[in-house]
Order: C-alpha cells, then structure tokens, then sequence
C-alpha cells in the first residue's frame, strides 16, 4: 500500500511537470493534428484527465509528450463524433480519414507548431486585444481569469473575446502556419507588437496589483524567449528580448515602498538586476552594425546606454541624442521625438529641448498625451520658468490617469510654487 | 473554402471619373478577372449597377413593403462582388488585394458558410 501510494504521488507529479513543461508545444502540435484551437484545449484537458488515472497505476509512458498528444488527438475524434452539428460530423469524418491516410500528420515535425500557433494568434485578421489575449492564453501559460486581470477587464469580457477570435479563427480559414518570406516581416512586426504590448501592460500598468504586473511583464520576457529560440535569426527578436530586460532590470528601484515612482536619475542603480542587464546587453551586441538597425535595436541600445551607466550624471547622453536621432529617421513617431527632444535637453542644456518640444505640441501630436507637458513643464522648471512650468504640469496632471503619476506631477507642481488643483 | 469579395467603393468618386479612368478601370478589372479564371480561383463575379437603381424589399405581418434606395445609407457602397475558391483566409487577401477596386475603396473578405451536400443548389 505504501509502495503504490508513493508510486501515485511521483506518477501525479510527472503528469503535472510534464504538463508544466510541454503545455504550449503539446497544444501547438495538437491544433495542428485536429485543425481547430478549442477542440485542441477541450481534449487535451480530457488527455490530461486520462494521464493522470493512468500514470500513476499502470507507469509513466516512455515518451509523455507523445502519449499525451496521440491520448487527446483520439478524445478528439470521440469527441467530434458524439458532436450533434453537421459541421463536427464532417469534420470528425474529415480528421478521422486524415488520421487513417498514408500521409496522416505526424506527431513531430521539423517546424516546431508553437511559432505556427504564435503566427495565428497574431494575425492581423484579429483584433489586436484579440491577438494578445489568444497569445497569452495558448502560448502563455495563463489562464482566461489571469490574462482578465491583468488587463483589467471583466473575466466574462475575456472569455468572449477569446471565443470570438477561436471562432474567427476557425470561420473564417486563418492558417495555422508560418508566413512565407515575402509576408514575413510584416508579420513578425506584429507578433513583436503583441508581445510588446503585454510587457507595457505590465511595466507601465496604470492600475493594478504589482503581483500581475510582474507576472505579466515575466509572461512578456518568456515568450520574447521563446520567439527568440524559436527564430534565432530574426535580430528584431532578439532586441526586443534584450529591450525587455534592459526595462524590467530596473524593475525594484523605479517605484518606492510606498508605490510611488522614482525617475531614472534619481533611482539606487545597486538595485538593478545585473544579471538581466547583462544577458539583455549581449543579446543586442553587435546589433547596431546593421545598415538599418531597427526599432527595437535602437531602443534596446538606448536602455542600454543608460544600464551601463554607474551614475546618472556619468550617462552619455551625446551617446543617446545620436540613436534617437537615428531611430527619427529610419523609424519616426511623435514619442520618438518627444524622447529626442528630453534626451537634447540633457547632453545640451534644456532651452533646445524646449524649443522642440514646443514645436511638437505646435503640430497637435501628442494632445491626449500626459507625458508631453509633463516633459515640458520639466525643461521649464529647470530653466527658472516656474509660473510657466506650474501651468504646464497642471496641464499634464489633467491628462495623466495613472495614480502614481498623478501623485509625481502635484508633488513637481508644489515644488514650483504652485496650487494643486482638486481632483 | 469559398469567400465571397465585397467591393465597396464611393459612387459619388465613379460619377466625376473622366472616360479616361473609365477605361484604365475597366482594362484593369478585364486583366485581374483573367488572372483568376486562369488561376482557377474564380467561381463567379459580377459588377452591379449603382444605389441609384436599388429597391429594397422587407415583408412585415405578410405585407410586402417596397421603398427606393439601398437598406442603408453609408459611405462607401457595395459595387460588385468576386466568389473565389481559396485554401485559407491568406490566399483570399491576397487575392482580393489585387482587385483594382482595393486601391480606391475596401474589400470586405467574407467567408461563405459550408452547407451539407444535400442542401438544394442549382445544376452546376
């Protein structure tokens, strides 16, 4: 009795580490053997199920990821067969032909399913909020409750995007393959973007728990991992990776115990993260010898400018203003100008700054954006200009939403002399 | 699969065209139709006369009501579809990313629902 129940602990425990471990490259596999993403989830739920009754009374198989896949691609086809629409009834006719042929898929293949799967969920035929919530919640390993939360929206609302989009998916013939090359890069951009977009959901989060904003932001950097071994040619992934880490290094010194943000100039460097800062700085080596380096090379060299100053008044920010510069013109945007404009600010004094900033609010970019006469009121308060400075940081503090920059621009704006308007 | 292109484009932009663009238009959707017939992509395709012409008919508590016009007024108009046969939504992108009409208005890509095999369908 002793034998056995030890026997079912490790035989459980297997089930759960290999689950842990295989999830995301077992489901990659099985959308592609079964053709659909929820028919993939539902049987492989049923797989595990079966695994662990199985495992721990009759042995874990030799090969767990391929008994699991081979358990669910059957659940599958019962499944489909017991399905009542005409639609599951051919196409349980369809994947059982399938499975019967010569030519029957196999259960390995030299392309690894999980950037199939990673290209599908990014399509741009689905809605971005769409691409993102499928990423993470195939690919990554959260569940609908977790992805809710994180941004934040009601678990029913995610639960039906993510229903929304396997359907689309499934209506309107998306493919589960990687684009060829004339589409690539087009593609990968948005898969960079999806993956993006999850780690700022994570480091900028305007409200939320710290707990999910750095569970969100890990969730980023894994899965910039997995792209970067899964495309280990794409320089772009690997900067993005290398971006990402350079950011989250900084991670426990931009906020003080009291949730309040610390500015880059002002935080305890000894806290960043050498070990991330490392890694992310020999992922983007050599990067910028490109002919034309891209956006996130150019964005990861900047944060990397930075993590390899000791000081913040040792920061080259001549250094900087040069891939600023570069990145406004290979890749320009009216926050890649804003940056500009702070970065001259620092290696030149503040007027020039100011000048283009000015200029910049002059064009009506950036109306709705808080960090703009946030910036402004900056270079002014710097350059003496108080009653100027306080009216652009109340200007600031009417666009700003998040809390904690809330709290940094009134702080700023008594610092200046100013009254803080209320609320 | 089967999907069905929609283009829409602004009546309004064809009424000002010179005979001239006319033309250039038309030569331009002769040579894509040809493209995919040899490709073997086309099913069917048809240009329609304009909202001018439309007439919109509803039943209501078994009374027929007929009114002048399109069922809605919008921006851009629906002028003429293409059924095309595809193996995914890629290759129907692309596909209806070549209609010249793509240039100036939008295509709507939509997939055409599978029926059973004994659903009723004219002789082919």
């Amino acid at each position: 009795m002793l034998g056995s129940g030890r026997a079912m602990a490790s035989g459980s425990e297997t089930v759960e580490r290999v689950f842990r471990q295989e999830r995301g490259r077992i489901l990659a596999t099985l959308i592609r053997l079964v053709g659909d993403i929820d028919l993939a989830q539902e049987s492989l739920a049923s797989a595990l199920e079966a695994a662990l009754v199985q495992w721990p009374a009759e042995g874990t198989p030799e090969n767990p990821r391929a008994w699991l896949i081979r358990t669910a691609r059957n659940k599958a086809v019962d499944r489909l067969r017991r399905g009542a629409l005409f639609e599951e009834k051919r196409a349980a006719l369809e994947l059982e032909t399938a499975l019967a042929s010569p030519a029957a898929p196999d259960v390995e293949e030299p392309v690894d399913d999980r950037l199939r799967l990673i290209f599908t969920c990014c399509h741009p035929a689905l809605a971005v909020e769409a691409q993102v919530a499928l990423t993470l919640r195939t690919l990554g390993g959260l569940e609908t409750e977790q992805i809710a939360r994180a941004f934040l929206v009601p678990v029913a609302t995610m639960a039906q995007r993510l229903v929304r989009a396997k359907a689309k998916i499934r209506q309107a013939g998306i493919p589960y393959r990687v684009p060829e090359p004339d589409e690539m890069p087009a593609r990968l951009d948005a898969v960079l973007a999806v993956i993006y977009l999850i780690f700022n959901e994570g480091y900028a989060a305007s409200s939320g728990a710290a707990l999910v904003r750095r569970e969100t932001c890990e969730e980023a950097i894994r899965l910039g991992r997995l792209l970067v071994e899964l495309m280990p040619a794409a320089a772009e992934a690997r900067a993005l990776l290398a971006l990402m880490l350079l950011q989250d290094a900084r991670r426990d010194a931009r906020v003080d115990p009291d949730g309040e943000i610390i500015l880059l100039e002002e935080q305890d460097r000894a806290r960043w993260d050498r070990g991330a800062i490392e890694e992310g700085l020999s992922l983007i080596d050599g990067t910028l010898r490109a002919a034309f380096p891209g956006p996130y090379a150019l964005q990861a060299a900047i944060a990397g400018v930075h993590a390899q100053s000791a000081r913040a008044e040792e920061t080259d920010w001549i250094q900087i203003v040069g891939l600023y510069t570069l990145l406004g013109e290979l890749h320009p945007s009216p926050v890649v100008s804003l940056n500009h404009a702070v970065a001259i600010a620092m290696a030149t004094g503040p007027a020039e700054g100011l000048r283009r900033i000015e200029a910049l609010a002059a064009s009506g970019a950036l109306a709705d954006y808080h960090l703009l006469p946030a910036a402004r009121a900056d270079l002014l308060r710097r350059l003496g200009r108080f009653s100027e400075a306080a009216a652009a940081y109340r200007q600031a503090l009417a666009l700003a939403g998040n809390q904690s920059d809330r709290r940094f621009l009134q702080r700023r704006l008594i610092e200046v002399g100013g009254a803080v308007p209320p609320n | 699969m089967q999907y069905m292109l929609l283009i829409y484009g602004n009546e309004e932009g064809m009424k000002t065209a010179t005979p001239g663009d006319r033309e250039a238009m038309f030569k331009a959707y002769g040579e894509f139709t040809a493209s995919i017939v040899k490709s073997g992509n086309m099913k069917a395709g048809d240009a329609l006369q304009p909202t001018s012409t439309a007439t919109t008919v509803r039943v209501r508590d078994g009374k027929t009501l007929t009114t002048d016009g399109p069922f809605a007024e919008t921006k851009e108009q629906l002028g003429g579809y293409y059924l095309v046969e595809a193996k995914d939504l890629d290759e129907a992108s692309k596909i209806a990313a070549r209609i010249p009409g793509a240039r100036v208005g939008s295509i709507e890509v939509r997939p055409v629902m599978a029926m059973p095999a004994d659903y009723p369908r004219p002789k082919a």
